[in-house]
């Protein structure tokens, strides 16, 4: 039986960990690719590091930091943050990552995802979603870290890309980010149920119950969190443990 | 010993590259070389072929490069090589490659690659994430794996098999899901071994021991 998969996210800055508050306020806490080491041996299904501050002129970092990792963990990475064009997918894929993820330039063009998905496959192709509640029912992309509203639907934008090769969608609720109340579940639940693909729930995990309500109502395939697991409030054993508790599959290996 | 793992121009070769060294240097099993040369291949007492992403654009990506075909051919038939494919490498091994369009594979393992149809509805395609492995054979590749191991998948093609004896192990995802093939001189695995921690790490210490 397929597992549900627990990914701590380590959101990265000039090479080094920070975690935000609602995308401000960010604390310096750590070597990327040391923290990652912790986690393949806690037993996490997978890694992302998320580029918060991706410019041009820093890109090189980032690839330098997935070499790093792809030499120490033996686990699926995905890296998004600033991934514009077709050539950083090739890039950040041939530094070591095995998925990437893209998030305004899918919103600009979202043919930039159909050209990504042709040249390597749907399955290292992630689209991020970063969706802020509008009125009860209706939620909208918001792109540049949740500052620049599109007025574009949340729900037809995850068909539209989908439907142009994205394998994944990792989806962030801008409401809840950060604010540890859990996952937006109405919002987690109307993209997962429209689209075929995982959709990884992310944004607002405080408790171990917000994973278990992420898979169980909102229909993720994937929980993410940063906060609870790089402070420490709770481990990977420990999250893993609450999960199967509730009935839900986790990799729990000999 | 070399292990020669064949880059041709496939996605992430670096974890791979990386896995097979580190197991290579652990059970002494000497150089790991990742090349697209065809005469490196010929020479090769090992060989790994990687692959992601469509199995047309993979076999495209192989047939491009002058001589690579042949000498994989003739290392695998002739010199009866121990040959591991990954992924989509593992899913070029069978006679019939049907996504997007009808492709020939190597025919080494007859049957055919097709779309993965959940019985259930509510499974997502593609099969992303570990499954535990149900092991269908015995195998010296497969020494110290067991049923309820984890491996990572990431695909939305599957091999079907025509022979069960070419079956080594499976996965079940709204039905069984071929995870390990498996003749002669060749293995095949649909997941990552280089992304599988634990499992994959053995697997691939027992791929560069193994002596067919």
């Amino acid at each position: 039986m397929l597992k549900t998969r627990i990914i701590p996210c380590l959101d990265v800055a000039d090479g080094r960990v920070v975690k935000g508050v609602n995308f401000v306020d960010l604390v310096d806490a750590g070597d990327p690719v040391e923290q990652a080491q912790a986690y393949d041996a806690a037993g996490a299904d997978e890694l992302c590091f998320l580029d918060i501050h991706a410019t041009h002129e820093n890109r090189g970092t980032m690839y330098d930091l997935a070499t790093r990792t792809a030499e120490q963990c033996f686990m699926p990475l995905t890296i998004g943050g600033g991934v514009r064009t077709v050539d950083d997918v090739r890039n950040l894929l041939l530094a070591g990552a095995d998925k990437v993820s893209f998030n305004s330039a899918a919103v600009a063009d979202p043919d930039v995802v159909a050209r990504a998905a042709d040249r390597f496959g749907s399955q290292c192709i992630v689209v991020a979603i970063d969706a802020k509640t509008v009125s009860p029912g209706k939620w909208e992309i918001f792109t540049h870290g949740g500052r620049k509203p599109t007025g574009i639907d949340a729900v037809e934008f995850a068909k539209t890309v989908v439907a142009r090769g994205a394998g994944e969608i990792l989806l962030t609720s801008m409401d809840r980010d950060g604010t540890k109340q859990g996952f937006n579940i109405p919002l987690t639940r109307a993209i997962a149920d429209a689209v075929p693909v995982p959709v990884i729930a992310s944004g607002g995990v405080g408790t171990l119950d917000h994973l278990v309500e992420g898979v169980t109502e909102g229909h993720a395939s994937a929980v993410l969190a940063a906060s609870i697991f790089h402070f420490g409030t709770y481990s990977i054993a420990e999250a893993k443990a609450h999960m199967a508790a509730a009935g839900i599959p986790v990799r729990l290996d000999r | 010993m070399t292990t020669v793992l064949i880059d041709y121009d496939s996605g992430n070769l670096h974890s791979a590259e990386k896995a097979f060294q580190r197991m290579a240097l652990e059970t002494g099993a000497g150089k790991v070389v990742v090349t697209a040369d065809p005469d490196a291949v010929a020479r090769a007492d090992r060989i790994v072929l990687p692959g992601d992403g469509a199995f047309p654009a993979c076999r495209r990506g192989l047939q491009a490069i002058d001589g690579l075909e042949e000498a994989i051919t003739e290392a695998v038939e002739a010199r009866a090589v121990p040959f591991l494919g990954i992924c989509v490498g593992m899913q070029m091994l069978t006679t019939w490659g049907r996504e997007y369009e009808d492709v020939r594979g190597f025919g080494w393992i007859p049957g055919e690659v097709t779309r993965i149809t959940p019985t259930d509805p509510a499974l997502k395609v593609p099969h992303m994430g570990w499954n535990d492995l149900v092991i269908d054979a015995v195998h010296p590749v497969l020494d110290g794996l067991q049923t309820g191991d984890h491996a990572y998948f990431v695909h939305s093609y599957a091999m079907r098999v025509t022979e069960a004896a070419h079956l080594l192990a499976h996965a079940e995802y709204g039905g069984p899901v071929t995870a390990i093939v498996g003749t002669r001189n060749v293995v095949g695995t649909q997941f990552h071994p280089e992304k599988s921690q634990r499992a994959g790490l053995r697997l691939i210490a027992n791929f560069l021991g193994w002596r067919p």
